[in-house]
């Protein structure tokens, strides 16, 4: 047992104190709440900076008056469109909107000039602005006064919740689940592919320079296999929980200064605040804060490490076998189909069914079957799953790792030792049937 | 030290080793002769416990081969590679570890060993940082370091340069001088007949022939001459093979027909001064062929 606690000690070390480590590390988490902050930071730079924009309102119906904003002037001073166009070339006009003569219940068209093509930000806006307009119209030409109707407007908002087996009522909100699973499944998925790698490189390395060969004289190949495989699964999961550390300051910190001055948000607002305030209600923080509050996370947190290292194994046997019988990383193709395969399948179910209906005959088998569970299971779990089915998953996974690891280890201990010769899947299959 | 008995091994149909009986006394050179895929390496995984046979029994010091065991071999294999982004000090010390030794006396040997090759200085260094002659050095190291008392060395020159080569082969005559048992396997014959004090011959999967190097080289005679003459006025007999002439000085090869040296040597007074005569054997790759002959005929 020493001897494999070596092996775990110089693979976890060996990565651990590389410099690509402590980089990757560090700035990965960086990125997303950087690149989080140069947007907001450009947006609010923008925003201050931009000198106001006029833009003139060609009106032939004479119906419409345009309201400023803090980025656009509107200037209505009856110009022909011809007018108005010479002034947006002189640079006068950042641009025209012409309105032609129109028939109200099916506006048709309005068409905007500018040197630049406008964004879709301006278009949005006008297209907004112009819409309420004229619905307004349309409103007070049925006799309707607007301001009446909106204050017949109403919300209505649906509050789930689900009951538990003692009548116990959660409030659950589909979107945080979605969030927390898509998340979870993701990263298991990326941590499998990532690390299941690095093993198989390790494999290699080990094979073609034969340090295997005195390794292997001093200790079994399963020990060395399962070192490995252990070694690498730990600097995966200090990344992880380093990622984790990180992320949470760098992103409540981000949020924090810059999170009250969002101007997309804004816009959105300005464009639409119906909308605007049908999510916000939905969206409300308390609310989700509640919902949150509800989701057991001891339990999802418990389930996520369990899939996280189930997962992990299951595929890192197989990484390594993958491994010991090629000679070059660029051989090993080959015999990624069948581990690429079953990992890809339970990443895009989880889009395609898992996430879509956590409860349908699909998503259940995925989430049971050990090559899939550990993506698919995620996907599901804050949702609310059986403990049976929970317990069932998690055997067969185990029953999975120890499968792989088993087969593996056949693999492995013949295939390290076998050089020049490219090995077939039948060969494997016959290194797998071979006692000793 | 070394007891082999009765060992077979076969993968599939092919049949690696067979019947296979050896026997390396406690402190000599053994070489194991042998082409390429004639099953030495077979046999030096056996010793290792890296594969297992299919019977037969392999003993060190009387007792079968077991987990203890991994800790009095060193092993050299074929080919050779370490961790190339490990240091030479980190690299070094798991070597030893995993064989066995505790993290206080890693640490003494290492320093010891980077001493006597004079290059504690690379400790830091990282081994894709060396030289191949550098990277070499320290894979002799991590080889003896648990001063095991048998040591493998499987094609131990091919691959070293020159200088190193050189080095391996006074360390080895060290170790030796220390009492450590050497088992050298290789297939170029002649690099290994001046340092083996025994030797062994495989070919496929089958023992030819052992004993020391004399032993086998004096049972092969016909041993020839090699004389070297200065020649006088009597012409040499025709049937007389001539390797090469200098002035009047010829070097000759003479076979002993049913003569001793002593009656070739007066024969040849007549001739001349003799400056040399010197009993020539034939090389172990001579005796190696026509071994094989011998046994594709019989």
């Amino acid at each position: 047992m020493h001897k494999v606690f070596l092996v775990i000690q110089r693979e976890y070390l060996a990565r651990v104190k590389k410099k690509s480590f402590l980089i990757a590390t560090i700035l990965t988490p960086l990125i997303f709440p950087a690149i989080l902050a140069v947007f907001v930071w450009i947006a609010v730079e923008e925003k201050e900076n931009q000198s106001l924009r006029v833009i003139e309102v060609v009106d032939e119906t004479g119906l419409f008056f345009m309201e400023s904003s803090e980025q656009y002037a509107f200037s209505s001073s009856s110009k022909t469109l011809e007018e108005a166009k010479a002034l947006v070339l002189e640079g006068k006009r950042y641009g025209a909107l012409y309105l032609p003569k129109m028939e109200l219940s099916s506006p048709q068209g309005i068409q905007f000039y500018g040197i630049e093509n406008p964004s879709t930000a301006l278009i949005g806006y006008l297209e907004a602005a112009l819409k309420r307009k004229v619905e307004d119209l349309r409103l007070y030409a049925n006799g309707i006064d607007p301001a009446v109707l909106k204050e017949i407007r109403t919300q209505v908002k649906i509050q789930s919740l689900t009951l538990g087996e003692a009548g116990e009522e959660v409030i659950t909100d589909a979107t945080v689940n979605y969030a927390l699973g898509f998340l979870a499944g993701i990263l298991i998925y990326l941590f499998i592919f990532i690390y299941g790698n690095q093993i198989m490189q390790g494999v290699i390395e080990e094979k073609s320079t034969r340090i295997v060969e005195i390794l292997v004289s001093s200790l079994r190949p399963f020990q060395l296999m399962m070192g490995k495989i252990v070694g690498i699964g730990a600097v995966g999961l200090t990344q992880f929980l380093i990622w984790v550390f990180l992320v949470g300051t760098l992103s409540t910190i981000v949020v924090g200064v810059l999170g009250m001055q969002m101007p997309q948000q804004q816009a959105m607002e300005m464009a639409n605040p119906e909308l605007m305030a049908a999510t916000s209600e939905a969206g409300d923080l308390g609310g989700i804060l509640h919902v949150i509050e509800s989701i057991d996370f001891v339990r999802l947190i418990v389930a996520f490490i369990f899939y996280f290292l189930g997962g992990y194994l299951l595929y890192g046997a197989l990484f390594a076998a993958v491994g010991a019988a090629v000679d070059a990383p660029s051989d090993a193709q080959q015999f990624m189909f069948p581990i690429t395969i079953p990992l890809l399948v339970g990443y895009m179910s989880l889009f395609v069914f898992v996430l879509q209906d956590p409860y349908s005959s699909v998503s259940f088998w995925l989430s049971i079957v050990p090559l899939t569970s550990p993506i698919a299971m995620m996907g599901r779990i804050s949702y609310g799953v059986p403990f049976w089915e929970l317990a069932l998953s998690m055997g067969l996974l185990m029953l999975g790792f120890l499968g792989t690891t088993w087969m593996a280890s056949k693999v492995y201990r013949i295939g390290i030792l076998m050089h020049g010769t490219k090995p077939t899947y039948r060969t494997l299959l016959k290194w797998i049937r071979t006692n000793h | 030290m070394l007891e082999i008995h009765k060992l077979n091994k076969s993968y599939g149909s092919h049949c690696a080793l067979s019947e296979l009986d050896l026997r390396v006394q406690e402190g000599e050179i053994f070489g194991l002769l042998g082409p390429n895929g004639a099953g030495k390496t077979t046999l030096i995984r056996i010793i290792n416990q890296i594969i297992e046979q299919d019977s037969g029994e392999v003993r060190m010091d009387g007792v079968l081969l077991s987990g203890a065991s991994i800790r009095k071999i060193g092993y050299l294999p074929e080919e050779r590679g370490l961790y190339k982004k490990m240091s030479v000090w980190d690299q070094l010390i798991y070597f030893s570890r995993i064989k066995g030794l505790t993290a206080l006396e890693a640490k003494q040997r290492v320093n010891y060993w980077l001493e006597r090759f004079e290059i504690a200085s690379w400790k830091g260094k990282k081994i894709e940082d060396l030289s191949k002659g550098m990277a070499q050095k320290i894979q002799f190291i991590a080889t003896v370091i648990h001063q095991p008392r048998l040591l493998i060395l499987d094609e131990p020159f091919s691959g070293f340069d020159p200088v190193n080569a050189a080095l391996l082969k006074t360390e080895i005559i060290n170790l030796k001088k220390e009492g450590t048992t050497i088992l050298l396997s290789t297939h170029r014959m002649e690099s290994v007949e001046l340092l083996c004090d025994q030797v062994a011959m495989i070919h496929k999967s089958k023992k030819l022939l052992d004993g020391s190097i004399l032993d086998i080289k004096s049972r092969f005679r016909p041993a020839q001459i090699r004389v070297t003459l200065e020649l006088g006025n009597t012409a040499l007999p025709n049937q007389w093979e001539v390797e090469s002439t200098e002035k009047n000085r010829v070097s000759l090869l003479l076979p002993l027909q049913g003569q001793s040296p002593n009656q070739l040597l007066r024969e040849l007074m007549s001739f001349g001064e003799i400056l040399a005569f010197q009993e020539v054997f034939p090389s172990m790759e001579e005796i190696f062929i026509q071994q094989v002959n011998s046994s594709v005929d019989a």
